[in-house]
């Protein structure tokens, strides 16, 4: 695959989707460009979707949050007449490397979680209005939405072919959300995920697949009233929205350079090195100002530039297995971007930024990258840079008197960015003693390395005269491993805690989908992902472990 | 009654309670969907039809007045033959299916529901025909193509009842719920929703859409599935006569057309209240155009499946020299950078464009015989048949513009030509004026030659349909 394709997009320049919007209801329809695959091969037929549909898909829905506060609902529909979405698109699964399909089925179920967390978060509700074929990771969409209605014409279904026509695991989510979320019987949804041709009419709604049903001559009518009905329930949030302006980075020889963020690459060694510069000069305190300083504010802007970095490695820098994550900056500086953040929680941007700094956290988190955290002189690792090192695998912190680095807790560290368990990653840390987080929280000052290390914040803090060293060692020993046991042993130990919906998505996706996409039943000679297209059969091996 | 005798069968129908069971609760929505969506104005009317009463070649042709709700719909299989086995794809030479295989069963109801909705469909879609027809052999005609679509929904919900439990009876209520041109619950193949209510339009129908038919029912009766290769195979004999509706039907308006444009001083067969022969030719491409769609895609994984499990095999199977079509591949038109190319396409892919080449063929030798009676009544004018290529909106010829002899043109062109091409709403409202019924025994409408000969050696004033329904016409008030 090539590196060309960018995470940057906006609506002027959208192939796949058309945004509309009628007063606080928003209809975002997905009308895929056939020829206007990402990477030459495929033919997008029947609004299938590959990377490229769902970037776009991605852009829309973070716009809508930011630049159209006064939305409450959006419809999500297709203006393809007989088909809503027929999923990702087969042909390019088929001839993508493995790579690919698991960066690609991540992204997109991202995406989906992003739907249901600008619901829950910002009473952004979402009406998928199917309007014929909805199959595989088109219904996983619609699962995303808080309300399906399907058009009743005796014809169009919901299903989750993968199974019985692929041999594979529906890729976003949808076997977790039917039972989970939606809470399917069991026995139903064991049916309906082994019949191709899905399920529909009277039937879906019985068993909970879908809401609603209306037949096509009303099926406009019912959904703008289904959508009306939930934007009134949904809070007004004010405005106005704040233009997200273009990040435009420098893309050099290993390098990316934005205005908060830079990432050096080393792909000799196979690692980079990510360094957010804090804020610097007064923050906004009052949702005022923070609607006054717009798309440009540290809090937002630096966060959706490491977001865009974060994607560039996983897409453009598969090798590159290990980043280092590094801050420059004023703690107390960040404590005052988080704190006026905080305090303005109600105002609508001020929720909003939180919400987007909790998924770009998120994004790293459930990256297939080890991360190292290191603590150096001239570091901001407070509050919401604190969360960037919490997330990490390590935690490296330089000890020498002469030299004092410290971290700080703020607001940020008390709830407000939620892992994908819900939990806090201070809670997350310390489950063997949830009162050592209780008591962090308390901590204003910030902390020394000494105090850090006691407080259980520190993986190693090395003098001055180990440091070089001890990083060079644990840097090159971790590029050493198998790159697979380090994602799957990372994925392990990242989340300790409760399940929620979303790593339950996650975890299965790494574990049980990204195991079969390999295994020969699916991508062999004779596996059913490789035939799939092709006029031979597919032939199992049928021992089954 | 007994069942056996109101539902004529070599089923068994009478000891087998499941079958039974299905039948009796479908039998009266049946016939509560004909009162409903048959032939308006008539159901009351005798009509001098043909019913099916056994498979043998005496039973199946039996003549006589019948009114239309008490026709006997039965349910027949061709007769089973010795020890069939499959004849292609990956389970070639094993023994027929006399079971569903658990693991083709969706998809088997998939093919058996897609060509059984079609039955139903086109019964809606003619329904009000029978008020301007043109002679009352077309109007018997129409009603025996009529009641035996009606007989086909039979077989095909035969085989939904006795084989595909639940799911079968449900899809076998929703045969029936369905309707041809609702946008709410539309039939599944888009040509059974067409405008199908001038006469003009239903020869076409005949013509091209039945005959699409006619090789879907050819290919199932190859299947490995023995009771629907059985179904389909009687199915067959009874659909050789909508096509000959259909054929003849466009060869007389053809001859009258051709007679009509001489008379003219002009050559202008409208000024002589017929159909000129350009406005013919533009329903030809209109028609055929919509029925090559029903071919389904070009390239197509479905079509791999149900020929790779056995299920739906070639025209005439046995005629092939190999049976797998793993070998061989197809030279398929695929257009590529603006131009009009040969691809290789595996041969299992191409299924459905074999079927189709099969069909072309057939309709090109019908477009042949039209053109020696234009020839024979003097005129120089000559039918063709557009390329597969012009007008389509589904499969890998589809949103490209192709000018009738499949010359790839700009979108432009097409539509600055486009009623040169196809009917338009003028050429449709002309035609649609000239349906002024005629049905006095005897009596032909100005616009169509009458027939060659009658129906089964009657003569043509024959009193095809008697009663009232026929009588409202003839006064007017239908």
């Amino acid at each position: 695959m090539t590196a060309t394709f960018t995470f940057e997009t906006h609506p002027d320049r959208y192939r796949h989707w058309r945004l509309t919007f009628d007063g606080d209801v928003a209809r975002l329809a997905m009308a895929v460009d056939e020829e206007g695959g990402l990477v030459p091969g495929y033919v997008l037929k029947l609004n299938s979707y590959d990377l490229g549909v769902d970037i776009e898909l991605a852009d829309a829905l973070t716009r809508l949050r930011f630049e159209h506060p006064e939305v409450r609902a959006c419809v999500v529909t297709s203006d393809n007449p007989k088909v809503f979405c027929a999923g990702a698109n087969i042909t390019m699964l088929g001839a993508s490397t493995h790579a690919w399909k698991v960066n690609f089925c991540k992204f997109t179920n991202e995406t989906r979680l992003s739907i249901e967390d600008a619901s829950a978060r910002s009473g952004l509700r979402f009406v998928a209005a199917l309007n014929g074929t909805t199959a595989g990771g088109g219904y996983e969409l619609a699962l995303a939405c808080d309300d399906i209605v399907l058009v009743d014409d005796g014809n169009s279904a919901v299903s989750l072919p993968e199974v019985p026509l692929l041999g594979v695991l529906p890729g976003t989510g949808g076997l977790t959300r039917v039972v989970d979320k939606r809470k399917v019987r069991r026995d139903r949804a064991d049916v309906f995920c082994t019949v191709a041709e899905g399920i529909k009419g009277k039937r879906a709604v019985e068993w909970g697949l879908v809401d609603a049903l209306a037949p096509r001559s009303r099926f406009d009518a019912a959904v703008a009233e289904r959508a009306k009905r939930l934007a009134a329930a949904s809070p007004a949030k004010g405005g106005p929205g704040v233009e997200l302006e273009p990040l435009s980075p420098r893309v050099g020889e290993g390098s990316l350079e934005y205005t908060w963020v830079s990432a050096r690459i080393d792909e000799k060694q196979r690692t980079a090195t990510v360094t957010v510069r804090g804020p610097s000069g007064p923050q906004p305190r009052t949702g005022e100002q923070i609607q006054a300083a717009g798309s440009s504010q540290w809090s937002l802007r630096a966060f959706r530039e490491l977001d865009d970095a974060i994607l560039r490695l996983r897409f453009h820098h598969l090798s590159v297995g290990l980043l280092i994550l590094k801050t420059e900056g004023d703690l107390e500086v960040v404590r005052e971007s988080d704190e006026g953040l905080a305090a303005s929680k109600d105002h609508w941007l001020a929720n909003e930024i939180l919400a987007l700094q909790s998924r770009v956290l998120r994004r790293v988190e459930t990256s297939a990258k080890s991360l190292f955290a290191v603590v150096e002189p001239g570091s901001c690792f407070a509050g919401v840079l604190l969360e960037l090192a919490l997330a990490s695998d390590r935690v490296y912190m330089l000890a020498d008197p002469a030299r004092p680095v410290h971290v700080a807790v703020s607001s940020a560290n008390a709830g407000a960015h939620p892992m994908s368990s819900g939990q806090s990653r201070l809670h997350s840390r310390f489950l063997a003693d949830p009162s050592r987080a209780t008591r962090l929280l308390q901590q204003r000052a910030p902390l020394d390395t000494e105090a850090a290390d006691e407080a259980g914040l520190v993986t190693l803090a090395p003098d001055d005269l180990d440091w070089d060293d001890e990083l060079r060692v644990a840097v090159e020993e971790r590029v050493s491993l198998s790159p697979d046991a380090l994602t799957g042993m990372e994925a392990s130990l990242r989340f300790a805690g409760p399940e929620s919906c979303d790593t339950k998505i996650f975890g299965r996706l790494s574990a049980w989908q990204n195991w079969i996409f390999q295994r020969p039943n699916a991508v062999g000679e004779t596996g059913a992902l490789s035939l799939y297209g092709k006029p031979t059969r597919p032939v199992f091996d049928t021992r089954r472990c | 009654m007994s069942l056996d005798d109101k539902i004529p069968n070599n089923v068994s129908l009478s000891s087998d309670k499941r079958l039974m069971r299905a039948l009796e609760t479908w039998q009266p929505d049946f016939i509560s969907w004909w009162n409903d969506m048959g032939p308006a104005g008539f159901q009351e009317d005798q009509v001098y039809l043909r019913t099916a009463i056994s498979v043998d070649p005496s039973g199946w042709a039996h003549y006589d007045y019948v009114k239309m709700p008490d026709y006997r719909w039965g349910i027949f299989l061709a007769p089973p033959e010795q020890d069939r086995t499959i004849g292609f794809g990956d389970h070639i030479g094993e023994a027929v299916w006399q079971d569903v295989p658990g693991e083709l069963r969706n998809i088997l109801r998939r093919i058996i529901v897609t060509q059984a909705d079609t039955e139903p469909a086109s019964v809606e879609q003619q329904r009000h025909l029978g008020k301007s027809a043109p002679s009352l052999y077309d109007l018997r005609n129409l009603f025996q193509v009529n009641v035996e679509e009606g007989r086909h929904l039979w077989a095909m919900v035969h085989l939904l009842h006795q084989f595909f439990g639940r799911d079968g009876r449900e899809e076998a209520e929703q045969l029936l719920l369905r309707r041809s041109g609702n946008p709410d619950k539309p039939r599944i193949l888009s040509t059974f929703n067409e405008d199908t209510s001038d006469w003009l339009s239903f020869f076409c129908f005949t013509m091209f859409t039945d005959r699409d038919g006619k090789y879907q029912l050819a290919s199932l009766a190859e299947s490995g599935f023995d009771p629907l290769s059985r179904a389909t195979r009687f199915m067959l004999t009874e659909e050789a006569f909508h096509l000959f509706v259909g054929e003849t039907g466009l060869d007389r308006v053809a001859r009258r057309s051709a007679q009509l444009t001489k008379l003219d001083p002009n050559g202008d067969a409208r000024a002589q209240g017929g159909v000129d022969l350009p406005t013919l030719q533009k329903y030809i491409n209109f028609w055929f155009s919509s029925a090559v769609e029903l071919f389904g895609g070009e390239i197509s994984n479905n079509a791999a499946d149900f020929f790779g499990t056995g299920l739906k095999g070639r025209y005439k199977e046995e005629k092939q020299a190999e049976h797998t079509a793993l070998k061989d591949v197809y030279l398929m038109d695929v257009v590529e950078d603006g131009a009009v190319k040969k691809q290789e396409v595996a041969l299992r892919n191409a299924i459905n464009e074999v079927l189709r080449d099969e069909y072309v063929a057939d309709c090109e030798r019908a477009v042949r015989k039209w053109n020696r009676t234009l020839a024979a009544e003097g005129v120089t004018f000559e039918l063709s048949l557009p390329d597969r290529k012009f007008n389509r909106s589904m499969g890998i010829y589809a949103g490209l513009a192709f000018d009738p002899a499949g010359r790839l043109i700009t979108k432009e062109q097409l539509e600055a030509r486009r009623g040169e091409w196809l009917p338009t709403a003028e050429d449709r409202a002309y035609v649609k004026s000239l349906m002024k019924p005629a049905v006095e025994p005897g009596a032909c409408a100005h616009w169509i030659s009458p027939p060659a000969k009658g129906v089964e050696g009657t003569p043509l004033e024959f009193e095809y349909v008697k009663g009232e329904g026929v009588d409202r016409v003839r006064r007017g008030v239908a």
